[in-house]
């Protein structure tokens, strides 16, 4: 019963938040102090296009439908929340045009996934069994070292270790690909080592920082658990340590974890996004850097909202997982 | 300060000493630069480092060291604004919150949570793409303290609703003691610790987040910063031509910062708990 509460409130909470986000993302291109559709305009010019007065009217009276720019606010807000909610329908690509947006974005949509997914499980585990072990002899000098290496690549932004990673190892040493390049036939086991080639370098940014927060939180923890009274009758009882630490200490210290990674998949998004876009990796960082550069506005509102829903989401399945594992919401 | 370092944690020590460094380079440096060094064509171009250019010139003319005074001035600018505003909106609305409780409290910690699960960076190049290509620094720093009010906030907040039942709390409201008063003589000293640490953690995730922007062009153009420095060296194909010392000084300057920043920020936070629990 206090589960199916707890559900409940998180989704009504889900609701709200989603509801939220698009108004922002909707008051955004009104807030500005340029017109978009009147900037929109002058890049269309700007590329060299000549047209006259009449061409430019009609361009502006269909990117202003476009925009969602006609009615008053309360019918434009409506219509908006309509087309995204109910219909998940972001209209068609303008730059490659008719390619409806929604299809683009499924496309990119699981590089993204499993670009993040992949590289936060492999840091999750590399970190854990690091955090535990140098936690578990806090003194030792291995403990000491891995604890600096960590504390020195946390704070390093991942786009900033995206380049160095590419400067060295695609630029001094060739050895790894400095685009995205997939090749090999659907369901091959080319295609498979080609996609794991060629992400390498994007998921080891992403898999070393997180790695380094990892290492850093699980150490605290397991340091502190360490003096708990269960964690010393398990040792006077003569288990080994490696049932402790797996038994007793870990179950533990994965629960403050998961707090952090509901708080801190946004940020792991953002920083997904520039890495896509330096790697040229097909994902959904890329297709919002493309529907920039080529003012798309459809592909862009598209991609944006969708990674606005997508962390949201995840932020919720996170939270949603929690009881699952710690029993003591469970029972409450 | 004698008293401040005393029961310090040794990487507060290490951490300080980078920033300060940094702030020396960006902060007192850049007075005495010869010339505005974004200005093209005022140094030869394509310099190896020497003694005249210590870092060598960018290939439009540029002294890649007094370049990278001013991209650090800017950078550490905008994220001291950011964390400043942040800090001070997210503890006065934590408290708020945490104070009054009620249909306030929900409302409040509502936003907090609901900006606390969207992502900054899409809605950064969302506006930076409609207010024409380039974000302004001065937007980029509202938006930036719109997204990270929350951290200090939700912390604040969780602290001032154990303190309202705390027994000293009482005694100082009953002998007559304005609210005002408790706040800054008892509530803040709990607070203080923990914002401090937030307040360099927030210096760090601004610059961050504006350099993340910047490194893709939809920054400010007209400013040097940390990561529009390196768009402008990955777009001058400062790689193809091998030169390193260019684009590495700030990708360098951003790690050695960042690891700084972070030093003195989990320092202090140790340092708090610390005396928290000696109290």
């Amino acid at each position: 019963m206090a589960l199916l509460r707890y559900i409940a409130g998180r989704l009504v909470v889900y609701v709200l938040v989603i509801i939220f986000a698009l108004t922002v993302l909707f008051f955004v291109p009104r807030l500005g102090p340029t017109d978009p559709v009147e900037a929109m305009l002058a890049k269309v010019a700007s590329q060299g296009a000549y047209m006259d007065a009449a061409q430019v009217d009609a361009l502006r009276q269909s990117l202003s439908d476009t925009f969602g720019l006609n009615g008053s606010l309360l019918e434009q807000y409506w219509a908006f929340i309509k087309r995204i909610v109910v219909t998940a329908d972001f209209g068609p690509s303008l730059s490659m045009y008719p390619t409806p947006v929604m299809s683009l974005i499924l496309n990119a949509l699981p590089w993204t996934f499993g670009l993040l997914l992949t590289s936060t499980l492999i840091a999750w585990v590399l970190g854990n069994f690091v955090g535990l072990m140098s936690g578990w002899k806090p003194g030792s000098t291995t403990s000491r070292i891995m604890e600096g290496v960590a504390i020195c690549l946390y704070p390093i932004p991942y786009y900033i270790l995206a380049l160095v990673l590419s400067i060295l190892f695609s630029y001094v040493w060739k050895i790894f690909p400095l685009t995205t390049t997939i090749r090999g036939a659907p369901w091959s086991w080319d295609l498979v080592t080609s996609v794991v080639w060629n992400s390498f370098l994007p998921a080891m940014s992403i898999v070393i920082v997180v790695f380094g927060w990892w290492v850093i939180s699980v150490k605290a923890q397991t340091t502190a658990l360490k003096e708990e009274e269960f964690v010393r009758y398990a040792r006077l009882k003569g288990l080994s340590d490696g049932r402790i630490l797996s038994r007793y200490v870990l179950p533990n210290a994965i629960l403050p974890q998961i707090t952090f990674l509901a708080l801190q998949i946004g940020l792991m998004f953002n920083g997904s996004l520039i890495t896509e876009i330096l790697f040229d990796y097909p994902g959904l960082g890329l297709l919002i850097y493309s529907a920039v550069l080529q003012g798309d506005f459809n592909l862009l509102m598209g991609t944006i909202s969708l990674s606005v829903i997508a962390v949201a989401t995840a932020t919720m399945v996170i939270d949603l997982i929690y009881p699952l594992l710690d029993p003591r919401i469970r029972h409450r | 300060m004698a008293k401040f370092f005393a029961d310090a944690p040794f990487r507060l020590y290490l951490g300080v000493v980078l920033v300060v460094i940094f702030i020396i380079l960006g902060g007192i440096l850049p007075w005495f630069a010869p010339g505005d060094p974004l200005v093209w064509y005022t140094a030869p171009r394509n310099q190896a480092p020497s003694a005249t250019y210590w870092l060598g010139t960018t290939s439009l003319g540029q002294d890649v060291f007094w370049l990278l005074t001013y991209a650090l001035r800017n950078s550490l600018i905008l994220g001291l604004i950011v964390a400043g505003l942040s800090t001070v909106i997210g503890v006065f609305l934590g408290l708020a919150a945490g104070y009054a409780g009620g249909w306030l409290d929900r409302v409040l910690s509502f936003f907090m949570d609901a900006l606390l699960c969207i992502p900054s960076l899409p809605i950064l190049i969302l506006m930076a793409a409609l207010f024409g290509g380039q974000l302004a620094l001065p937007f980029v720093g509202l938006a930036l303290v719109l997204f990270n009010w929350p951290y200090p906030a939700r912390q604040v907040r969780a602290v001032a609703l154990t303190m309202r039942e705390r027994e000293f709390i009482n005694v100082a409201w009953f002998s007559g003691e304005s609210s005002v008063r408790i706040l800054v003589r008892h509530i803040f000293p709990y607070i203080a610790g923990w914002s401090a640490a937030n307040f360099i953690n927030t210096v760090l995730v601004g610059i961050s987040t504006e350099s993340a922007l910047a490194v893709i062009g939809l920054s400010s153009a007209q400013q040097a910063t940390l990561g529009t420095m390196i768009y402008w060296a990955i777009n001058y194909q400062a790689l193809l031509g091998g030169k390193y010392v260019w684009i590495g000084s700030p990708v360098l300057a951003i790690v050695l910062l960042f690891i700084g920043l972070f030093l003195v920020s989990s320092g202090l936070s140790m340092r708090s708990s610390a005396r928290r629990m000696s109290i």
